[in-house]
């Protein structure tokens, strides 16, 4: 029997065998040879150090330059923050109703309205009013540059050589990892905040930029030549004007992910916006009060979007909510109204200033009804607690092996415990490689040896060869050394401890919100009810910058990595919902009536038809979940994670540059290598299906 | 029909892709031009086409997708530029303008209509008619003017504030026309206008296509896939397969004398009435019929259809007289002639 098995082994399982080997050998020798496990100081490249000091360098040679901008941005900010802090509120409450209104019709005006009712009544316009000023700056910024790059990275093929790339890391480079660099070059000050936010808010624009001038459909730009346009009356009056309800979601896109950066870089302390509030009170462990300034970051966030969404989408001719009044006379109707207030706030200062009595502040009850649940519900609440991280999150951090306690689990794990998970665990990867393939017990074995070791405490070269055997067999040879160069850079300059615990929270929050997204995209694509309800939920916590997640979660559970591992699932269960739920409901119809006409039932059309039909859709769907993941996992560091996120934060905090530099790029790494297995996997499903 | 040539087009080659231009260093035969070219694993999209559009005709150029009908009809305008070849626009090499000489030459003598309508989806039909007038610096109440008078021209009065989603595709090829006629060119050049059309609408312009014709009198080139479309519009079609032009001629010559089985293949389901007319009949049948008599007081012209002239062959037993331009006799065909005719046909 032995014979005929090795004659037809294939390839690719040899390959496993191999890595396989190693895993065992390395797991054999860990405890004879320490530096399997913990990778040596000694061995660590001093990549951290040579990237201060190149950095030390630039700023010493280049401040001059870097600091003359910051000067400038800092003018053009103390006249938009001037301006909104001077202005009445009720002078300024009008004034964006009178956008709203023209951009979206009475519902939005009246939303808006509310909003910023809230802000007054709560007392904190002045502090809202400087994250706006911030964000009024930011956004101009970089919607002219990010257009400029987009058109010019479109004009020129060596332009565009060097612009995507850059795109692509500016998007997966964590957003903290972003305002080291900027504090050593801009200095201290709220132009950090501007700065960072600009650079953050570049990239949709510039996407969205490039995405609708070249989607301008060939015809179109051919009846402009024909009619014997110029190149300028060919651009200003063909291709702009026809790509120009794309380019305004580039504008909605760059102005949620300005605010969303804003709303960070309050981190480093340096306006007392809206930002510094939550963090502040968050920090003093004051959930009510943060809470309450949580919400108005999430009002801003809503209202901002909802206005730059109506601008894009809105048909400029049909308005249906004033018969026979144009935008114009809107817009006049509404300075003469703020004009008017603004005059009437001299007279009336309660206009101008929103007196204290009148502020309604319920953080005191909020903080009672939390510590009247935490104290009530305390059992429920520790034994959620306890069961995912006993039996999800410690496992696959510290493995199984030093997880299994009487306290935890109720018993201890004795060798023959152990020996019998292996046993188990050999049958069932012998059963499933005999019942379907050897691929299904390489990832059964795989995932099992996972689970006793840890991510932590495995040897690095285990997880190393398993994870680039994974990526090279599952896509191919180069995505497989893109992996093993990713990995080295994260064993070499030191961080892999923190980027194990980074991985391993990612993924068990990817695991659970994946499953659960899935679960609840399936039953939304049946059920047009739960949809209706599911929507609006979605789009809420998509547009909400994220460290308002942290807020309700961390009222519960506390600092913890729990607490981080809900944040995270909050925000990354979004994309896993759309992306499934937008996959089965738009499989081609033509294939759905005729599996109906065969005669098959709701469920079979779901099992049999929609759900291979989707994979692709879904897969692209895990992919963005992992991206939200990632984005989270780097703010969830405020709430005391231990990862890569920590370092990042650290690095800030202490201005080292070579820190954040590392920490950020092996966090953007992570996020690539996911990124292009994943894309890579759901092309050739699609291929396989003959989608597209 | 001798009207003096208007655009000339001579060996115009297009072949895509990178350094083309070393297939055109040497004198060398087309067909081996094009083995080259195909060895070097370049496309050749156009190969070595000529033909000459008289003033006032309709020229179609009619083929498969992939032909190159729409590259040559692009190469004209130089919206493509050609590899090799001259367009002569009354005698003037339009591939030796200048940029701006070109854009003059757009402006003012060209006008081209697109199968997707290429309308601007930001202006109202008024402002899309209008835009080629706006390009070119006219001011405001000019143009509109122009625009609103091209607009009645194609029927659409009471629709210029619309924008082109809110009307149908129909309508909004007939903004395309009026937008092409705008600045009253020489050359009209159209690119499968009706193609996206639904049947019905789609004969609807075509009869309204010839309305406008008998009107303005323009130079034109129509592409289409169509060949029955091409059989009713044409004056003369080109037919293209593969960059090649297969055969060139008036649509009964097409018809009744295909250059190869290429274009037979398209003739097959013609229906015959619509094309054989009564001159064709005569000419078929001269050796086989009886000496004439001509007892017959019906006379026809000699090219009219078979279509048009069986009410009247049906209601004469004896045949029908067959007259020419100048209205002397040239024959006499009898319902048996038709038949033996249509069978002729039937065996190519």
């Amino acid at each position: 029997m032995k014979h005929g098995f090795s004659r037809q082994i294939p390839p690719a399982l040899l390959v496993w065998i191999l890595a396989g080997l190693v895993s065992g050998v390395s797991i054999f020798y860990r405890t004879e040879l320490p530096w399997l496990v913990n990778y040596p100081e000694a061995w660590v490249l001093p990549v951290i150090e040579w990237a201060n000091t190149g950095m030390d360098w630039f700023v010493e040679n280049f401040r001059w330059f870097f600091r003359s901008i910051s000067w400038l941005l800092s003018w053009a900010m103390s006249g938009a923050l001037a301006v909104l802090v001077w202005l009445p509120w009720a002078a300024a409450i009008v004034l964006f109703m009178g956008v709203a209104l023209i951009a979206g019709g009475w519902s939005l005006a009246v939303f808006t309205v509310a909003a910023l009712m809230y802000m007054v009544v709560i007392g904190y316009w002045e502090e809202s009013m400087r994250t706006l000023a911030l964000v009024s700056v930011s956004v101009p910024l970089s919607v002219i540059v990010g257009f400029g790059m987009g058109v010019a990275a479109l004009r020129s093929r060596r332009t565009n050589r060097i612009v995507q790339p850059a795109l692509d890391l500016m998007q997966t480079v964590p957003t903290f990892a972003y305002l080291v660099p900027i504090l050593l070059l801009f200095g201290f000050g709220p132009v950090v905040g501007l700065i960072a936010s600009s650079i953050y808010a570049c990239p949709p624009m510039v996407r969205n930029t490039m995405l609708a001038l070249s989607r301008v459909p060939e015809e179109v730009v051919e009846s402009g030549k024909m009619s014997g346009a110029t190149e300028r009356q060919l651009f200003w009056w063909v291709r702009f004007p026809t790509a120009l309800p794309t380019i305004m979601i580039g504008v909605n896109q760059a102005t949620m992910a300005a605010l969303s950066m804003v709303i960070i870089a309050a981190i480093i302390g340096s306006s007392a916006d809206i930002g510094w509030e939550v963090l502040s009170t968050m920090r003093r462990a004051n959930f009510g009060e943060s809470l309450l300034a949580g919400i108005v970051i999430a009002l801003i966030a809503m209202v901002l979007d909802r206005i730059t969404r109506a601008f894009a989408t809105r048909d400029s001719r049909k308005r249906k909510y004033l018969s026979g009044v144009s935008n114009l006379q809107t817009l006049v109707g509404t300075l003469f109204v703020t004009a008017f207030f603004i005059i009437a706030a001299q007279l009336y200062p309660e206009l101008n200033d929103y007196p204290d009595d009148w502020v309604f502040y319920p953080a005191g009850y909020l903080n009672d009804i939390v510590a009247f649940v935490t104290v009530e519900f305390s059992g429920i609440l520790e034994a959620i607690k306890n069961g995912f991280l006993f039996f999800l999150l410690l496992p696959l951090r510290i493995g199984l092996e030093n997880t299994i306690r009487p306290f935890t689990w109720g018993f201890t794990l004795t060798p023959v415990i152990s020996g019998g998970y292996a046993v188990m665990t050999m049958l069932l990867a012998a059963f499933l490689g005999v019942r379907y393939s050897w691929r299904v017990s390489v990832g059964i074995l795989l995932v099992c040896s996972i689970l006793f070791f840890g991510f932590e405490h495995s040897p690095w070269p285990m997880i190393i060869i398993l994870i680039v055997v994974l990526a090279w067999q599952v896509v191919g040879l180069w995505i497989g050394i893109l992996t093993l160069s990713g990995l080295g850079f994260m064993l070499v300059t030191g961080v892999w401890v923190p980027a194990m615990r980074s991985l391993y929270l990612c993924l068990a929050a990817v695991l659970c919100s994946f499953l659960i997204g899935c679960l609840l995209g399936i039953l939304a694509s049946q059920n047009n009810r739960l949809s209706g309800i599911l929507r609006p939920i979605i789009d809420t916590l998509q547009t909400m910058p994220l460290f308002v997640l942290l807020i309700p979660v961390l009222m519960f559970f506390q600092v913890g990595e729990f607490t981080a591992f809900l944040a995270i699932i909050a925000y990354a269960i979004v994309p896993a919902i759309r992306y499934t739920e937008h996959g089965l409901r738009h499989v081609d119809p033509e294939v759905v009536e005729a599996a109906r006409s065969m005669g098959c039932t709701e469920r079979q059309l779901l099992w049999e038809v929609r759900l291979p039909l989707a994979i692709p859709e879904i897969m692209l769907g895990l992919n963005q979940t992992i991206m939200f993941a990632l984005a989270m996992l780097v703010i969830a560091a405020l709430v005391g994670t231990r990862g890569l996120g920590q370092s990042i934060y650290i690095a800030l905090s202490k201005a080292d540059f070579g820190l954040g530099l590392v920490a950020g790029l092996s966090m953007a790494l992570i996020a690539i290598i996911a990124d292009r297995v994943l894309h890579a996997y759901s092309r050739r499903q699609r291929q396989a299906l003959g989608l597209q | 029909m001798s009207q003096p040539i208007k655009l000339g087009c001579h060996g115009i080659w297009k072949v895509y892709g990178d350094n083309s231009e070393v297939f055109f260093d040497r004198e060398e035969s087309p067909q081996s031009r094009r083995e080259r070219i195909v060895r070097g694993g370049h496309i050749p999209a156009a190969c070595d086409v000529s033909f000459e559009v008289e003033k006032g005709e309709i020229f179609v150029i009619m083929g498969l997708s992939g032909s190159g009908k729409s590259t040559v009809v692009r190469c004209l305008s130089r919206l493509i530029e050609p590899s090799a070849g001259q367009v002569l626009l009354d005698g003037e090499n339009l591939l030796e303008k200048s940029k701006a000489e070109l854009i003059e030459i757009r402006r003012h003598r060209l006008g081209m209509v697109f199968q997707h309508f290429g309308l601007l989806p930001h202006q109202t039909v008024l402002e899309n008619v209008a835009f080629p007038l706006r390009v070119q610096g006219l001011n405001l109440s000019d143009r509109e003017a122009r625009a609103r008078k091209m607009i009645e021209l194609v029927g659409l009065e009471g629709r210029e504030a619309n924008y082109p989603r809110e009307l149908s595709g129909g309508q909004q090829q007939r903004v395309g026309i009026a937008r092409s006629l705008a600045v009253d060119p020489e050359i009209w050049l159209l690119d499968e206008p009706f193609s996206a059309l639904d049947p019905l609408i789609r004969r609807q312009m075509q009869d309204e296509f010839l309305r406008l014709q008998k009107l303005l009198h323009k130079t034109i080139i129509f592409i289409t896939h169509d060949f029955l479309e091409a059989l009713k519009l044409a004056d003369r079609i080109a037919i293209m397969k593969d960059g090649w032009v297969v055969q060139i001629g008036a649509p009964a010559e097409l018809v009744s004398h295909p250059a190869n089985d290429y274009v037979a293949e398209f003739t097959r389901d013609v229906p015959r009435l619509k094309i054989i007319t009564a001159g064709e009949v005569l000419k078929t049948c001269e050796s086989k019929s009886e000496p004439k008599e001509f007892r017959s007081n019906t006379t026809i012209p000699s090219n009219s259809t078979l279509e048009n002239l069986l009410p009247d062959l049906a209601g004469s037993a004896q045949g029908l007289t067959v007259v020419g331009a100048d209205d002397q006799v040239l024959g006499k065909i009898t319902m048996h002639d038709v038949i033996n005719t249509l069978a002729n046909s039937m065996e190519k």
